[in-house]
């Protein structure tokens, strides 16, 4: 027990009221608390009710179970949905006044996206499957187009090799040989290719096939023709447009958007087609109407200007092409000009309506878009027809010529005549030409002017003739068409791709600048034996 | 559609390739050049697989979505190729 002092607690629960130890000690009087221990207690029964339950059964609300997982993306896509849904809300607005009519077909178009399995959304995932199997199987060749490069190039002086990458083929087009091939500057791994035949005893129908470098089996787009394809050219700018050429004098422009196989614009005997094969099509820049327009040069002796405007192909006679000169009428009064026939055309990269035109005859006119009655200049250039000319892409003054004389001459367009000879087609710096036996010659006039850096066999069978060669603007690769309906492709191993070494600390300069001064520095050193001589 | 087929074909005829089958969104297989056994097997499996790896792409990025799927192993590989939207199919082949 606890000591009990003066004044201290005591720990009783009892009825007695505790004394408070702060008044005792104190002494004074407080106002006494109640005793939270003080209790009383009284408790009573109350009558319990008896207890009745109750209970009605009603119909189930229909439910069902939900489950989703909220994602960063699924958030954004039902704020896409709902910005969809909210534009295509505005736009019924404003065609059908009645509400009834939105939800009706609203809930139209909810029942189509349900049905069945739709087997046309597999179109585009088979696409990218069919490129997936192609990657895997011809993995190599893949793995060799990026990063293979010919390491014995260092031992071969100057001379490089050409790797032959993939080969494309299409059943259909077997016995047709390639005629024109085209890159397109938009999507640089997509190649158009035209399908005719060069044999002009045996003319059957063409092909307009376009293939791209990531699926070697099959071709992208595929267009038959009736006739022969020639020459085609795709719009640098909108690249969707092609314009080809064909053996039976027509023109017409394809549109890859579109989806039919059929061109969309076509040019027949009343809209002022050739009379003879269109030898070379190309695009220009917009006329001031913002109207495409393009320019097609035929052996009927005619560079033809057609514009697309809305539906139709109009066209206008540029210059017409004659042995003597072009003139509207012969020096004998009412006597016929005799009709040169044109084969090759180029347009010159700065100046938009100068343009060269080479005649079967092998002359090269110089020409201006402007006057067509006369020839801005003449060069009498090679004794067979002239199968090409082509302005230096870099240099405003040169421009090159080939022919079925097995010459290529190079031209400074103020000067009536120049130089030297060997068999090619032009690209920049390098030009790369081919060979009815099957070979590939590739030059480059820095290096070594009369002989080829690289010769080498590109197709195996001896009956084989390789018709055209394009470089890619973007890979080192070229593809080189045959007169069997393949295309192959091939790279160009490094020496073929030099670009000058710089001098040590000295900065490489590049641009066109240094490609117009080299061509100055060979044309001067030309030009120098000649003066020489004289 | 005469194109679609006409892929498949194409694909199914390149040497390596064992099978194909066409899954819709739901994970049922509604096209297949294999075994009853196999497709459901392969088509369960791998519709979660997919559903995996597209959320796992639009997560970190919401505008991106997934192109393909390669899973390579010691025998063979498997590759998937997802449909556009919600609703749509996606290509096994191995």
């Amino acid at each position: 027990a606890t000591p009990v002092e003066d004044g201290g607690e005591v720990e009783e629960a009892g009825e007695e009221d505790r004394p408070d130890s702060v008044a005792s000690k104190t002494d004074k009087k407080e106002p006494k608390l109640t005793n939270q221990f003080n209790f009383s207690e009284r408790a009573s029964q109350t009558l319990n009710n008896p207890l009745r339950e109750r209970s009605c059964q009603t119909e189930p609300p229909p439910r069902s179970i939900f489950s989703a997982t909220a994602n960063q993306w699924e958030i954004y896509d039902a704020y896409v949905e709902e910005l969809q849904k909210q534009e295509k809300n505005k736009e019924k607005q404003k065609a059908i006044p009645s509400k009834k009519d939105n939800e009706k077909s609203k809930k139209k178009m909810m029942l189509m996206e349900t049905q069945g399995d739709d087997f046309t959304k597999v179109g585009k995932a088979s696409k990218i499957f069919e490129r997936m199997v192609n990657q895997n199987t011809f993995d190599d060749i893949a793995q060799d187009f990026k990063y293979f490069e010919d390491a014995s190039d260092e031992f071969r002086d100057q001379e490089g090799t050409l790797l032959p990458l993939w080969k494309f083929q299409y059943d259909k087009a077997k016995r047709l040989s390639v005629t024109a091939l085209c890159w397109n500057n938009k999507y640089q791994d997509l190649f158009a290719a035209g399908m005719g035949s060069y044999d002009f005893s045996k003319q059957g129908h063409g092909m307009l096939v376009f293939y791209s470098l990531k699926n070697s089996a099959f071709p992208e787009y595929i267009y038959p023709t009736n006739s022969g394809v020639l020459c085609l050219h795709i719009h640098e700018q909108h690249s969707h447009l092609i314009a080809v050429g064909f053996y039976d004098g027509c023109v017409a422009v394809y549109n890859l958007k579109e989806e039919g196989l059929e061109p969309v614009y076509k040019s027949t005997a009343k809209t002022g087609k050739h009379t003879d094969p269109v030898w070379q099509v190309r695009w220009q820049n917009d006329d001031m109407d913002n109207n495409h327009n393009f320019y097609s040069v035929s052996s009927d002796g005619r560079v033809v200007s057609w514009t697309l405007v809305k539906n139709e192909l109009v066209f206008t006679d540029i210059i017409r092409l004659s042995v003597n000169g072009a003139v509207s009428e012969g020096p004998e009064g009412a006597q016929q000009p005799i009709i040169a026939c044109g084969t090759a055309f180029d347009f010159h990269k700065q100046i938009d309506y100068l343009f060269l035109v080479g005649t079967e005859e092998g002359k090269i006119h110089k020409c201006s878009k402007t006057y067509s009655s006369q020839f801005l200049e003449t060069y009498n250039a090679h004794s067979m027809a002239v199968d090409a000319v082509k302005w230096n892409h870099f240099h405003p003054k040169v421009f090159i010529s080939c022919s079925s004389d097995w010459t290529v001459k190079i031209w400074d367009h103020t000067i009536k005549d120049l130089s030297s000879g060997f068999t090619c087609r032009m690209c920049q710096k390098a030009i790369s030409g081919h060979n009815t036996d099957g070979t590939v010659h590739v030059f480059d006039l820095n290096i070594n002017k009369y002989e080829a850096i690289c010769q080498q066999s590109v197709v195996a069978k001896k009956k084989t003739k390789l018709t055209h060669i394009e470089f890619n603007p973007i890979y080192p690769i070229i593809i080189v068409g045959d007169d069997r309906g393949y295309v192959t492709s091939l790279k160009l191993s490094p020496n073929l791709r030099k670009k000058p070494k710089a001098k040590k600390g000295q900065e490489l300069p590049k641009g066109p600048e240094v490609e117009i001064a080299k061509m100055e520095k060979l044309l001067s050193l030309l030009r120098e034996p000649e003066q020489n001589a004289v | 559609m005469a194109e679609v087929e006409e892929t498949l074909k194409r694909i199914q005829s390149q040497k390596g390739v064992q099978g194909i089958i066409i899954v819709n969104s739901e994970g049922i297989p509604i096209k297949t050049t294999l075994d009853n056994s196999s497709t459901v097997q392969y088509a369960g499996l791998i519709h979660q697989l997919v559903m995996k790896a597209r959320s796992t792409v639009r997560d970190i990025d919401p505008q991106n979505d997934l192109t393909f799927l390669r899973v390579r192993s010691k025998k063979n590989e498997i590759m998937i190729a997802p449909g556009e939207s919600k609703k749509s199919n996606s290509l096994s082949g191995f």
